[in-house]
């Protein structure tokens, strides 16, 4: 299975500074009263763009074979949906 | 593996000769799916007993601004590793050793922060039998940087095995797949500041 | 097909000795090492449960006391999930999986061996509890706050570090098996080629990646409770928590329990039935389908715990569900037999007792679904009859199967017949004698998991009668131990396929050399094997090919490097148990600890730095 060739080094700076910068917005949402409404779906959503370009290109995830991206998944999206269900049960969600 | 590839048939390689480092590869990325559910269970019981303080203090005690340093560390770290690892792929082992000195370096930042950080805790009353809290928060964050310090200590035995050319990619201990792991444990991180403490402030 | 009386064993390839198999990392003596250990446990196991039945012989029994009786039953459980089902399943795992796949070994040949050796060392952990203050006493389920309670007693301490590192070895072996199974098959043989039982244990060992880490969160989280002061589940935390962590693991832990068996019983109907298994895309389809739904029904192990009619109802409508892949499969092994000329041999009947045993835990297993029916049934001996259904008359019937089955290719010689019927007869009308009248004790409210009964409830009789039942089981293997113990050394040779088989590890000598196959084949079809030896004529018969290639017994012209020995993985293993004890034995077995977490440190250093030369099967 070939790979496709590794992204260069500026996409790994330009990435970084992305993720630092999508840091510095995240710290400064609960301290702002009027992002109070969205604060949990803003956070929630900056985390996943964070999580998915650090898989995506650090761990070389979207250039890879699939087998290695549907098996995180499954575990992924298993743990998510399992998890949920369990605080469900205990009303804690 | 998608519906296409069983069907017709991811055929593999030649017989007799594997193709090994895809071979680690696979294991990896199946071992960091049970991860998710090892740190998916955590999480969940944190996010149980984050209103479980009881008499002692609960997420009051965070101190964002520092742990906001602590994470911007950790997160610069996967930088330097995916650097490591671009530095190994052209063959240059000087950089190599660089920058997973300094992914390194920066993973021992991290760990120092976390110490520091539950210290001051501790004296502020947060401990592991103070409530569900406690035990949730110490038990979720203390994996997490034990994951961290087996990182470390990967990236250090690498920058120690490279010089004397015992580290390939046929190797298990190799800048790849480490490298693998270590970003996991940042997105995990990603993850547990995000759900812990922006989320609870 | 045909054992030829002059043909001789292959003369023993490979070292001997007792350090040869510490430090082996070749896949079939490592399965052998699962099977030895796994059936001494049975023995240990079955023997906890006989003590069990004779104090429950009749009412107001004093045989054992209350407390000798909460370890024995505790004991009994964790040693037949933990120390008996699980590594057969690992053995035939081991031991079939490379040479059903055209493979000369496991992925990952020491890691395989760290597996074997952590899953040892742990059993004998569990049970040296015994005599170093007491076995687990809490149910192999080990609900809190019961469990969290007396931590001035070790016993529950060893209940969970002993389960954490069974944990750690079997998710190492699941790691091996997916990527071997995943990467290592042989030129021409797609996923849709492999034997059901390869695919099953790829689905096994999912489960096991996915559930056993949760398992060991609740398992870590009852260690700090026990040991730190933590207030996971009690003082302020709720032990609904453990319930969840416990189940959403034990409920897919039985899957586990059972596909491997299902596996064996898919690859011996059809070589008895002499047809192809019926629906073979349905059998392993139906087999994923049981991996996903199995993680969606844990809470129907929870329905009198209060948590409310949305979620009793829905896990209810979930846990019906899963019983249509479960009859998926039975329709096709049906399927398989029907019409077919079917050889009664030891093989096939257990084989089918499994599907007859297991259609009536099935079946029972169905009525607890059901919330109501199941408030009664809970905690009652309905229940106990219920899982020995499926586990003894499923599982085990079906490991016993494999065993008639695989015993020529693993040792070169056939078990004796005659034996074999004595065996299977006892076991099966011992096995219903014994776990039958526990549904109807279970129905007539005789609860679980208490070392008593009074008399003048009617419980009298059935008690008794089960208790003889469970007697008739063990002299069932007593047989089977004997047929094994002589059959190793005087039974018939088998030669390389003396059932007429259809799957690839027929094709190589019995037992098969160090590197199993003399040139790994190039596969054209699934049961490619049986299209090597057969071909269809006009009207579909199957005929003989004269000159099918006989199996190659030389080596091959080029060299094949198989991967060497290595001390480590039985050092590592050694390691982690040391640290166990110190665990178990805190705080003043912190020394203990650190000493193991070195000789665990050292054993991994080495592993890691071992020359790699030979390192993986090339």
């Amino acid at each position: 299975m070939t790979e496709r060739a590794h992204p260069s080094p500026r996409v790994y700076w330009v990435i970084a500074l992305v993720l630092a910068a999508l840091t510095a917005v995240e710290i400064t949402i609960p301290q702002v009263s009027a992002f109070e409404g969205v604060k949990v779906p803003a956070l929630l959503s900056l985390g996943a763009i964070k999580f998915g370009a650090v898989i995506g290109f650090f761990m070389h995830l979207r250039f890879d074979r699939k087998l290695y991206r549907n098996v995180f998944f499954i575990g992924l999206l298993g743990a998510l949906l399992l998890f949920v269900i369990v605080l469900l049960t205990f009303e804690a969600l | 593996m998608t519906v296409g590839e069983i069907i017709t048939g991811a055929v593999p390689h030649d017989a007799d000769h594997h193709d090994v480092s895809a071979i680690r590869k696979v294991a990896v990325w199946v071992f960091l799916a049970s991860e998710c559910m090892f740190f998916g269970a955590m999480i969940s019981t944190f996010l149980l007993y984050r209103s479980s303080g009881g008499d002692g203090p609960a997420a009051e005690i965070f101190n964002i601004g520092f742990t906001s340093a602590s994470s911007f560390v950790l997160l610069m770290s996967s930088l330097t590793m995916v650097l490591a690892h671009h530095s190994y792929e052209r063959r240059d082992l000087r950089q190599t050793r660089v920058w997973l000195t300094g992914t390194a370096l920066l993973g021992i930042t991290f760990l120092s922060g976390q110490i520091f950080e539950f210290t001051e805790f501790v004296h502020g009353g947060l401990t592991v039998s103070s409530s569900p809290f406690g035990s949730a928060f110490y038990m979720l964050t203390g994996f997490h940087g034990a994951h961290v310090a087996v990182g470390v200590l990967m990236l250090l035995a690498m920058v120690f095995l490279l010089p004397e050319g015992r580290l390939h990619r046929r190797r298990g201990l190799n800048v790849e797949l480490v490298g693998l792991y270590w970003h996991f444990v940042d997105i995990v991180w990603i993850v547990i500041f995000t759900v812990v403490y922006l989320l609870q402030v | 097909m045909t054992m030829t009386a002059d043909q001789e064993l292959l003369p023993r390839t490979g070292p001997t000795g007792i350090w040869s198999w510490i430090t082996t990392v070749d896949h079939k003596r490592i399965g052998i090492m699962y099977a030895v250990t796994a059936f001494s446990a049975f023995f240990i196991a079955g023997l906890e449960a006989l003590l069990i039945r004779v104090q429950l012989i009749g009412p107001n029994q004093d045989f054992l006391s209350a407390d000798a009786y909460n370890q024995l039953f505790t004991m009994h459980g964790l040693t037949m999930v933990f120390g008996v089902v699980m590594p057969i399943g690992a053995a035939f795992m081991n031991y079939l999986i490379p040479i059903m796949i055209g493979a000369r070994d496991v992925a990952f040949p020491r890691l395989n061996a760290f597996s074997y050796w952590l899953f040892a060392f742990s059993i004998l952990l569990m049970m040296s509890s015994f005599v170093l203050g007491g076995a687990p006493d809490g149910g192999w389920f080990g609900y809190a706050p019961l469990s969290t309670e007396l931590r001035e007693v070790v016993r529950m301490d060893f209940f969970s570090v002993g389960a954490q590192l069974l944990g750690v070895a079997s998710i190492a072996a699941s790691v091996n098996f997916i990527t071997t199974i995943f990467t290592m098959r042989a030129p021409g043989m797609t996923m849709l080629r492999m034997p059901v039982f390869v695919w099953m244990s790829l689905v096994t060992s999912f489960l096991l990646v996915f559930s056993l880490p949760i398992f060991g969160v609740g398992l870590f989280q009852l260690f700090f409770d026990r040991n730190l002061g933590a207030h996971f589940f009690s003082s302020g935390g709720d032990p609904l928590l453990w319930q969840h962590m416990f189940w959403l693991f034990g409920h897919p832990e039985v899957y586990v329990l059972i596909l491997p068996a299902m596996g064996i019983v898919s690859e011996v109907l059809p070589t008895f039935a002499r047809k192809p298994l019926f629906g073979y895309p349905f059998v392993v389809f139906s087999g994923i389908a049981i991996g996903f739904m199995g993680f969606g029904v844990w809470v129907h192990h929870m329905y009198t715990a209060g948590l409310g009619p949305l979620a009793e109802a829905g896990f209810g409508v979930a846990t019906l569900m899963i019983a249509v892949p479960t009859g998926v499969k039975i329709f096709n092994w049906i399927g398989t037999i029907w019409g077919g000329r079917v050889r009664f041999e030891p093989p096939m009947l257990f084989a089918i007792g499994f599907i007859a045993m297991f259609v009536i835990g099935g079946l029972s297993g169905v009525t607890h679904s059901v919330v109501p029916a199941d408030t009664q049934q809970h905690d009652t001996y309905y229940v106990v009859g219920h899982f020995h259904y499926v586990l003894f008359g499923g599982a085990i019937f079906g490991f016993v199967a494999g065993a008639y089955y695989w015993f020529p290719k693993w040792t070169g010689r056939m078990l004796n017949r005659t034996l074999g019927f004595w065996h299977f007869w006892l076991m099966l009308i011992g096995f219903n004698l014994t776990f039958a009248p526990m549904h109807i004790l279970g129905l007539n409210g005789m609860p679980r998991r208490t070392y008593t009964y009074p008399d003048g409830l009617g419980w009298g009789f059935w008690n008794a009668m089960v208790s003889i039942g469970a007697f008739i089981i063990g002299i069932s293997f007593l047989i089977f131990l004997y047929n094994v113990v002589r059959s190793v050394r005087r039974g018939p040779i088998a030669g390389p396929d003396p059932w007429d088989g259809r799957t690839l590890e027929w094709s190589i000598p019995s037992p098969p050399p160090t590197y199993n196959f003399a040139e790994i084949p190039h596969v054209t079809a699934l049961d490619d094997y049986w299209h090597q030896k057969y071909t269809t004529d006009e009207e579909g018969r199957s005929v003989r090919i004269p000159d099918a290639p006989e199996p190659a017994v030389s080596v091959a012209d080029h060299e094949v490097h198989m991967p060497s020995p290595s001390f480590y993985p039985f050092v590592a293993a050694a390691g982690l148990v040391t640290m166990g004890y110190g665990f178990v034995f805190l705080p003043g077995g912190l020394v203990a600890a650190a000493i193991g977490a070195l000789i665990t440190l050292g054993g991994l250093f080495g592993w890691s730095l071992e020359p790699i030369d030979g390192e993986e099967a090339t």
